[in-house]
């Protein structure tokens, strides 16, 4: 790369950066410091402004670059990704947003501890929330260490390390000073910019091919070299069963996990009503939707136009298949219209990385402060206390994510996405299906569920090939392994269920049937919502 | 139809225990004193959750969640299923995804877009089920639960100004 695209794209990553902060300080301006306006933004945000916040969670720099990358080296395969993301979100419509906005507050815990018997309740719930947050925080952070590292040409381990202290150091300033007002406006912006380059880049692609999608599909698939194998599936993932089953665990980590991610529930927390919940996720969904439509032709683009060798000799995983691709359609590397291209695309990612991590340590420091420490302190705090818990908790879960995302800089960024997803469908979403819908559902129930599918998913990631036994794997030397899947949903996925049916059936506490009326009624008529 | 509800809300609440107290609180006050009752914040709380009890037992309840569920479950089975199949598909028959239909298209590319499509479809269905066949009824029914608690504190606190 030449020094002219490292100006640029650090040109337009400080603007970034500067009109984020901008946006900090603008909204900090007028704040009264109660826990409303810190987790929830005052909850005054219109449907149309949530839908975009949420879609700028979601979208993360794992399925604008990752995926995208995986297309354009691996066909099909990458689809499968999409599909398993986008699909998801039929379960949180139907099944979460209005229910959790209806009868939460500020977490997941929230909608839990209203039927039960409180502190072990929220103790269970807040640390399975804070290790979910904490696993796909990491995620993000590597990611952000090796897109800089890449983009700069500068692969130094000095220049990853300062990235990563970076984008932690500043994500505690939007979080502590901005709370969810700021953050949900980063998304916000982000998501703009985001879907903005994505339409830009796919009008590109398809004027070169005269809007003829058969014709984009022929010359990607015979650009490959695998010809038409490239457009079914198989070429990642059709190895032995091993990888096969590995798959559909994966598949089904996604589908479910999602629906259990604290930083999309905290999202329905934004807006005044359940109607309004629904309509912040449909707008999610076609976001969400257009835009993977579009990643599919950016990375079909990127194998017909910049080809599979060039995109692997810039990144192994296909990380900058995107970022190559603008710089083509610019009319190539060494002209100025590449450059922008090139520079503005990768401005775009870095400002999702940050937006997203934004977005996960204010959802983590809502778990640590309303369910962790309100349930483990001694004596009734006062309100305005609780929010400096929370901005102490985004300094701290920020200073950890670091040290993690540090430590961790080797590992796939899809890896630990996945993993975060799994141990969010095991522990998060039976425990939250089962509050909402179960009759008898009991606490012990509800604490076992929440360990039962936590320990599990942690302890077989341990034992799987990703730590160790394996070449690629973090300690090679050693030899642990002793479950072959790199993806734990598949096995801790139905333990979790299985925990909180067996902690009901086995405990002697009668189920509280004006509590479960309670949640029942709230949850399907907003009845004393907040 | 508020009308309506209030009276199938009102026939229901016969069978609460707490009845008379409330229709005293309601009542023009005919007691100095407020009845003995459990210690105050247990009483509350199981009054305010005497309401849901009531509104989970009324018919108009009843039909919101009916009419949700009835919904919901097919749908969540419906696209559970053919998400399943097809990742299992894609995984387990590569031969039969990868058949050419159209050009360059084969079954496994339809199946993908087939996803998107569905996905879609069901979120327009849902949004649109919601909005004519559960929302007015679930506003009434929070008013209903709103009036009621407001109509409880009012009794508690005429009682307490000794009208």
């Amino acid at each position: 790369m030449t020094s002219e695209h490292q100006t640029l794209a650090l040109i337009l990553f400080s603007l970034f950066i500067a009109v984020t902060l901008g946006i900090t300080t603008w909204v900090s301006r007028r704040r009264h410091g109660s826990t409303e306006e810190f987790y929830a933004g005052g909850r005054l945000f219109s449907p149309m402004e949530n839908g975009f916040a949420i879609a700028g969670d979601y979208m993360s720099a794992a399925s604008f670059l990752g995926v995208s990358g995986l297309i354009s080296l691996f066909g099909y395969d990458g689809l499968l990704y999409l599909i398993g993301f986008l699909v998801a979100w039929l379960m949180v419509l139907f099944l979460v947003a209005e229910l959790v906005r209806n009868c939460g507050r500020f977490t997941l815990a929230d909608v839990v501890a209203a039927r039960m018997s409180e502190r072990p309740v929220r103790i269970a719930a807040g640390s399975s929330s804070v290790v979910v947050s904490v696993l796909y925080l990491v995620a993000q952070m590597v990611g952000a260490g090796s897109l800089v590292g890449l983009l700069l040409s500068d692969t130094g381990p000095a220049a990853r390390t300062l990235t990563v202290v970076g984008v932690g150091a500043l994500m505690v300033v939007y979080v502590a000073f901005g709370g969810m007002r700021a953050t949900t406006w980063i998304q916000i912006v982000k998501a703009v910019l985001l879907i903005g380059g994505a339409i830009a880049l796919t009008v590109l692609v398809l004027v070169r091919f005269h809007g003829n999608l058969d014709q984009l599909l022929a010359s990607a698939a015979q650009r490959s070299g695998y010809g038409a194998r490239f457009l079914s599936p198989g070429l990642k993932y059709g190895g032995g069963w091993t990888s096969r089953v590995d798959f559909m665990s994966l598949g089904l980590a996604l589908v479910l996990g999602t629906a259990g991610l604290p930083h999309i529930l905290s999202r329905f927390y934004t807006v005044p009503t359940a109607r309004a919940a629904r309509r912040s996720a449909v707008w999610a969904i076609g976001l969400i939707g257009g835009f993977y439509l579009m990643t599919i032709v950016l990375g079909l683009g990127a194998a017909a136009l910049v080809g599979p060798d060039a995109v692997r000799a810039s990144s192994a995983s296909g990380n900058t298949a995107v970022p190559l691709l603008a710089g083509f359609l610019g009319g190539g590397a060494d002209s100025t219209g590449g450059a922008v291209l090139f520079a503005l695309v990768a401005a775009i990612a870095f400002a999702t990385i940050l937006a997203v991590v934004a977005g996960i340590t204010l959802a983590s420091s809502a778990s640590v402060a309303h369910d962790l420490y309100a349930s483990l302190r001694r004596r009734r705090a006062r309100q305005r206390s609780e929010v400096a818990v929370a901005r102490v908790a985004a300094v701290g879960i920020g200073a950890v994510a670091i040290a993690l995302g540090l430590l961790a800089q080797d590992m796939n960024v899809a890896f630990l996405v996945g993993l975060a997803f799994a141990v969010a469908a095991s522990a998060n979403l039976p425990v939250l299906l089962y509050s909402l819908f179960w009759r008898g559902f009991t606490t012990r129930g509800a604490v076992w569920s929440v360990y039962g599918g936590l320990v599990p998913a942690l302890l077989l990631v341990v034992l799987s090939p990703v730590v160790s036994g394996s070449p690629g794997s973090l300690f090679p030397g050693l030899d642990f392994q002793y479950f072959p899947l790199q993806n734990p949903g598949i096995v801790s996925i139905p333990l979790g269920f299985l925990a909180g049916w067996l902690g009901t059936v086995t405990s002697a506490e009668e189920p509280d049937e004006r509590k479960y009326a309670q949640t029942e009624v709230r949850s399907l008529t907003g009845a004393g919502a907040v | 139809m508020d009308k309506r509800e209030g009276r199938e809300a009102g026939t229901v609440r016969l069978n609460d225990p707490w009845y008379d107290a409330l229709a005293t609180g309601w009542g023009e006050g005919a007691e100095a004193f407020p009845p003995r009752r459990p210690p105050a914040d247990r009483g509350d709380d199981l009054r305010a959750s005497d309401i849901y009890l009531e509104v989970q037992r009324s018919a108009a309840f009843q039909e919101v969640r009916g009419r949700y569920r009835r919904f919901v479950v097919p749908a969540t089975a419906g696209f559970l299923l053919w998400y399943v199949a097809y990742v299992v598909a894609a995984t387990t028959a590569p031969g039969l995804m990868a058949r050419p239909v159209v050009g360059s298209v084969n079954v496994a590319l339809l199946a993908g877009l087939g996803q998107f499509l569905s996905t879609f479809l069901l979120t327009w269905a849902y949004s649109r089920h919601a909005r004519l066949r559960r929302d007015g009824a679930a506003l009434d029914l929070r008013w209903t639960v709103f009036e009621r608690e407001r109509g409880q504190e009012r009794g508690r606190g005429g009682r307490g100004e000794g009208r």
